[in-house]
């Protein structure tokens, strides 16, 4: 079995399934929940929510920073061009570059961080239902032990109309 | 009145996608037309040259640069407002955004086209790419142009992964609703998306962070498109007043682009269930306050020259005020600023309609403006004996023309292709949490708005 879930109506189900889950021991990194909108109001939420998108994305700004700054010495010292008196090295000009390159650095970042830390680009991903589109709201456990589903369909059987499905 | 269920915002929001009718593809062929005659002219004026245009010696910038910043600063009407929306967690933004953010991607596309056929030989366009060349020639990182280069890429890179990341989810709903072939093309655009809790809180970190960046990044855009004339010494144009000029008139005449945009497409879509009057009166009061702005700045302008008394600054000064220029300027002013206080500041007048023809005035006297500082500041510079004039000529017309049919032909197709609307935020803000809204913003969540 390569995974285990429900389809429920509305977040507090949903909610009630991933408590389910925590109390028959699955860690919450293994719990993946899946809904057509973000579900901010509900503890779920949280799970894999930490990130260090905003530093990488500092980082990136960095580099965007320091390549401009290298681009417009290197071009402007290799290659002088005299220029209305202005000295050959102009850093006022040279700021707006720098400024362009580490925005566009911390962008970049942001977004490499988004594509490989949210698994874009995977075809066939293992645990989805199209029904998420019509508003239900997915809970399931990927790869599960033997061992331990029988635990997991008791938790995720929150009331008899619950079908558990697998994969 | 409450927003539609979900069923019914996904069906209402996906029908254009999957219904097409005869009047499409009919828009779709008449625009594509004029296109199609606009690039012939284009490709005309190269074989022919720049003889074809009125543009001389004097005047050598005219009806193109004039467009190069129209369309960037329309440009401003998408992202900036929606990034300043997001981050200040205005719920009434979310039927907006997208909306607004396509019309930056292809304003600024359209925009920066210009100064390429302005080249005369856009093939050499490579030269103001900063690589090392078989001839050692790189540019000269003092030249505005080249500030152009990088900060209009920066901000069409932000801008359309801006617009493009929050499409993802919306892929994965019509690929989820859709068979055959529409299906595998929307399956590869929503790159696997699945809807995770960590999917989600990635997306919306990463539309936080580039919503941070993309602020600064808009205002430096247009700032420095007012150095291509503020860093030469040409009467008028040698102001410090430029920069935040410029910013400000882009974002006034984004925002009438906006207007219309919404209120076209609230029309055909039929979308009066998602765009309500409160959004038209909203961006009318945003409207009637960037009016105020403008004619701001104008007055400062203005006097500043009038008050200095420069021999060669009060020639552009009069011709503009009682000469030759002066029913454009009036009419500038006009529609700029008497139409858009009289109509967006009379709450009655504030309607949809209002709020449209406020825009269409304000687009037509934000282009009068470009054209007004490009024109007379270089058809009467210091020396008299280089004065000149400009009459365009039917060449820069039809490309003129052809620029506005693509702007509406490309917008055309992205509403036919993509959701307009974005459907997970709208629906996200259905159900607003109260994590999601700070104590400040609590009262405007999307599920109070009354039309």
């Amino acid at each position: 079995m390569k995974a285990l879930y429900a389809l429920y109506p509305d977040g507090h189900a949903a909610e009630r399934a991933v408590d389910g889950l925590r109390k028959a021991g699955v860690t919450d990194n293994d719990i993946t929940v899946i809904s057509a909108q973000p579900m901010e109001g509900f503890n779920f939420s949280h799970i894999g929510h930490k990130t260090y998108m905003w530093h990488i994305a500092c980082v990136g700004g960095l580099v965007g920073f320091l390549t401009a700054t290298g681009l417009a010495y290197i071009t402007e010292t290799s290659w002088p061009i005299p220029t209305g008196g202005m000295p050959i090295l102009s850093w006022w000009p040279n700021l707006i570059i720098m400024f362009e390159l580490t925005m566009l650095g911390a962008i970049l970042a942001a977004v490499m961080t988004l594509i490989v830390t949210a698994r874009l680009g995977r075809r066939r991903p293992v645990l989805y239902d199209p029904e998420v589109t019509d508003g239900k709201i997915l809970v399931g456990v990927e790869n599960p032990r033997e061992a331990s589903i029988p635990d997991l369909q008791k938790a995720l059987q929150i009331h008899p109309s619950v079908s558990l499905k697998t994969i | 009145m409450k927003l539609p269920s979900d069923e019914t915002i996904t069906s209402d929001l996906l029908h254009p996608l999957l219904n097409t009718s005869w009047r499409f593809y009919l828009l779709v062929a008449f625009l594509g037309g004029i296109v199609v005659m606009g690039l012939g002219t284009w490709l005309f004026q190269m074989i022919m040259g720049f003889g074809l245009t009125g543009i001389n010696n004097t005047i050598f910038w005219a009806f193109y640069i004039t467009n190069f910043v129209f369309w960037i600063g329309i440009s401003h009407a998408g992202t900036l407002i929606s990034a300043i929306l997001r981050l200040v967690n205005a719920g009434w933004r979310r039927p907006v955004t997208r909306c607004a953010e396509v019309i930056t991607a292809f304003a600024l596309m359209i925009g920066a086209l210009f100064p390429i056929i302005h080249l005369g030989r856009p093939w050499l366009f490579f030269w103001l790419v900063p690589y090392p060349s078989s001839r050692m020639i790189w540019p000269n990182f003092r030249s505005p142009l080249v500030w152009d280069f990088f900060a209009i890429n920066t901000y069409l890179t932000g801008s359309l992964l801006f617009l493009i990341l929050p499409m993802i989810p919306d892929f994965a709903i019509v690929r989820d609703k859709s068979t055959g072939l529409r299906r595998k093309i929307y399956g590869v655009l929503a790159l696997g998306w699945r809807g995770t809790t960590k999917q989600w809180h990635r997306l919306e970190t990463a539309m936080s962070i580039m919503a941070v960046a993309i602020i600064p990044v808009a205002v430096s855009v247009h700032t420095i498109v007012s150095f291509d004339f503020s860093m030469a010494p040409v009467p008028m144009w040698h102001s410090t007043i430029f920069g935040p000029y410029f910013v400000a008139g882009a974002i006034f005449s984004g925002i009438a682009g906006l207007i219309i945009a919404m209120a076209t497409l609230r029309k055909l879509l039929h979308l009066e269930n998602y765009l309500y009057p409160l959004h038209f009166q909203n961006l009318g009061k945003l409207l009637l306050m960037m009016s105020l702005l403008w004619g701001y700045f104008v007055f400062n302008e203005r006097l500043t020259v009038w008050y200095g008394n420069d021999e060669a600054e009060m020639n552009v000064f009069w011709v503009t005020q009682s000469g030759s220029f002066s029913p454009l300027f009036w009419t500038m002013v006009t529609a700029n600023f008497v139409i858009p206080v009289i109509v967006l500041g009379i709450k009655r007048f504030r309607t949809i309609t209002g709020c449209v023809i406020a825009s269409f005035g304000v687009c037509i006297g934000m282009w009068l403006e470009r054209f007004l500082i490009v024109v007379p500041s270089l058809g009467h510079k210091y020396l008299p004996y280089s004065w000149g004039t400009y009459t365009p000529r039917p060449v820069e017309l039809m490309i003129t023309t052809a620029t506005f049919a693509a702007m509406v032909l490309l917008y055309t197709l992205f509403a036919k292709f993509v959701p307009i609307i974005s459907i997970w935020e709208l629906k996200a803000g259905k159900h607003p949490s109260p994590a999601l809204f700070p104590e400040g913003a609590r009262e405007h969540p999307l599920g109070e708005i009354h039309p």
